[in-house]
């Protein structure tokens, strides 16, 4: 068991990286992007046939980025220029992106990655000449704890990986553009009266949501050293599980802290979705209605605290104020009195 | 400077709901002038401010801001020239970002919004104070509020200074009292005459207050039914009360009803 929780956190970090990216659509841009089902797998779909056909797993994965700008600068073109409803663009993209992405992968609907050399192997095999893992073996050991991870390296990398991403994003939203960008989500009307075209603001922020996303397909792909055209199915429901979780535990705050809650949100969820395959009657087909479930309790069961703390808050109220002025009797008396 | 020239603009054109909006209609604003637009409801006003902001574009007609022409461009790409506040106190500002977040969104009105450049610098951040002290409602201090938090008023005044603060060539002013209760309302107006005369802004304002739009400029204007139908400027303007103003509007409007009775009993 612990060895699947250590794998889930290693997973939801990586996730947490399509999480961010649904962020920035979801919520900064408040644009309901659903191109992210298709681009998380063309982001894998590019990143391996690059390494089946033997380019750099590094210039694979960032090809991956660009083709994710592009899907979603595509969808944001429909949106903006197109003036095509924002769910209904997203969609559509979505269809059409599965397509191509049977293209980009040859027409075949998997690709293995076997005996490649990933972006994983190739920091695998230099975390491999440091002592760290030795050390933490022994100290497990010792420890007489129930498992040693064989390697914390993938976890390392992807702690780094997805923390660049994090500080990009804090960065990027901090300066002029993204301000703008944030003020599109936010205000659109007051922002296009300050000098900003806010349909070039929608194709780049959704541009850079998916190239978010597709950097995460990529990752996963070599991860998991396999891609399938439909990996990327409900995966805007576990972006925005993510998003939720988060904000249902941390709150909304800064920037800076929303983007920390967005990916422990991912690793949440991977953990949850972990320990429910673990209950006996639950199989591997059930994976998409337990993350309905759990997106579906993380909406609902914030509201529902919330309304049990205020009916206390006014049922306390009521006490005190029949404390103070002997109840509803008074009324009672002024009526009768007239 | 802003001159509009042969303005027409209709709307639903060729239908039972077709509407003259603007018919024929020039305006010249020397710099620095401060012209309040008074009319009453579907006079054409909003639609004027539409026109020279760059919501609408006209069916015939020129408009000039600082010589350039202006007609075709977008929005967002005349913006650059104008400063624009709302009626509704929550249109100008985003509410879920904070007070030196919208400042710093205004001070890039006017140039190209960097990739690389943060909005809020140190001497920004300095700049931006020293302008909220200028209204005077402690706003100084509360620089990373959301302005979401603030009240109407509040949030009125600091659209007001993110149109401002930047010295654009137009300033328009869109009804930005009539939503706030009569003492926030009249703080505004003050700041609004305070900021305007600081800066010698060349201002059309639109106004549904007789009594503001004689008070405040040095131009006024009165539309009917998409026409100008009254103009007073410097002293005739001063001289003007809102008796006056009113006896004016049924002067020209009882013309029109004899002239159409004249029309029609022939």
């Amino acid at each position: 068991m612990f060895t699947a929780l250590f794998g889930s956190v290693e997973l939801g970090l990586i996730y947490g990286i399509m999480a961010l990216g649904v962020y920035l659509s979801f919520r900064v841009l408040n644009f309901p992007d659903l191109t992210v089902d298709g681009s998380f797998v063309t982001g894998g779909a590019v990143a391996a046939i690059m390494i089946v056909s033997g380019y750099s797993p590094i210039l694979a994965t960032l090809a991956a980025v660009g083709a994710g700008f592009i899907a979603g600068s595509i969808t944001g073109t429909l949106h903006a220029k197109g003036k095509i409803n924002p769910l209904l663009s997203g969609i559509l993209m979505m269809i059409a992106l599965y397509s191509i992405n049977l293209r980009i992968m040859g027409n075949s609907p998997n690709i293995p990655l076997m005996r490649e050399d990933t972006i994983m192997t190739m920091f695998q095999s230099f975390w491999a000449t440091l002592p760290f893992d030795g050390w933490m073996t022994s100290l497990f050991t010792t420890l007489n704890l129930p498992f040693t991870p064989s390697t914390w390296g993938i976890l390392l990398f992807a702690i780094m990986i997805v923390i660049v991403v994090k500080l990009f994003t804090d960065f990027f939203l901090s300066t002029e553009v993204g301000l703008a960008i944030r003020a599109t989500g936010d205000n659109p009307r007051m922002i296009s009266s300050l000098s900003a075209n806010t349909d070039r603001l929608k194709i780049l922020g959704l541009g850079i949501s998916n190239a978010f996303v597709a950097l995460s397909g990529a990752i996963v792909t070599q991860y998991s050293s396999f891609v399938d055209v439909n990996m990327g199915i409900g995966m805007i429901i576990i972006g925005l599980a993510s998003v939720i979780i988060g904000e249902a535990i941390f709150g909304k705050g800064s920037i800076f802290k929303i983007t920390i809650a967005v990916i422990v949100g991912a690793v949440i969820y991977r953990m949850v979705v972990a320990l429910a395959l673990r209950v006996g009657f639950l199989e591997t087909g059930d994976m998409k209605l337990i993350t309905a479930i759990i997106v579906i309790g993380a909406l609902v069961v914030p509201r529902l605290l919330e309304n049990g703390k205020e009916r206390r808050r006014k049922y306390r109220k009521a006490r005190k104020i029949k404390e103070q002025y002997g109840g509803e009797k008074s009324v009672a008396a002024t009526k009768s009195d007239l | 400077m802003l001159q509009l020239s042969q303005i027409f603009k209709v709307f639903n054109e060729g239908t039972t709901d077709e509407k003259a909006a603007l018919e024929n209609v020039y305006l010249d604003l020397k710099d620095g002038d401060f012209v309040t637009v008074i009319g009453s409801n579907g006079a054409g006003k909003s639609t004027l401010m539409n026109l020279i902001a760059g919501n609408l574009t006209p069916d015939v007609g020129k408009i000039l801001i600082d010589t350039k022409d202006v007609t075709r461009l977008k929005e967002h790409e005349r913006s650059k020239l104008i400063g624009r506040v709302f009626q509704d106190p929550m249109a100008g500002t985003a509410p879920s970002m904070t007070i030196e977040e919208n400042m710093a969104m205004a001070y890039s009105r006017t140039r190209k919004r960097s990739f690389f450049a943060k909005g809020v610098t140190k001497s920004r951040k300095t700049f931006f104070k020293e302008q909220l002290e200028s209204l005077g409602l402690g706003l100084e201090d509360r620089l990373n509020a959301k302005v979401g938090f603030l009240s109407g008023g509040e949030r009125q005044a600091l659209s007001l200074l993110m149109a401002t603060f930047t010295d654009p060539s137009i300033l328009l002013l869109d009804e930005h009292t009539a939503a706030l209760d009569p003492s926030r309302a009249e703080l505004i107006t003050d700041k609004t005459k305070e900021i305007v005369s600081k800066n010698e802004l060349t201002t059309l304002m639109v106004t549904h207050n007789m009594q503001q739009a004689l008070d405040l400029g040095n131009r006024l204007i009165m539309m009917d039914k998409g026409q100008i139908i009254f103009e007073a400027e410097g002293e005739e303007k001063q001289r003007l009360t809102v008796e006056r103003l009113l006896e004016e509007f049924q002067k020209i409007q009882g013309n029109q009803l004899a002239n159409d009775r004249a029309i029609l009993s022939h």
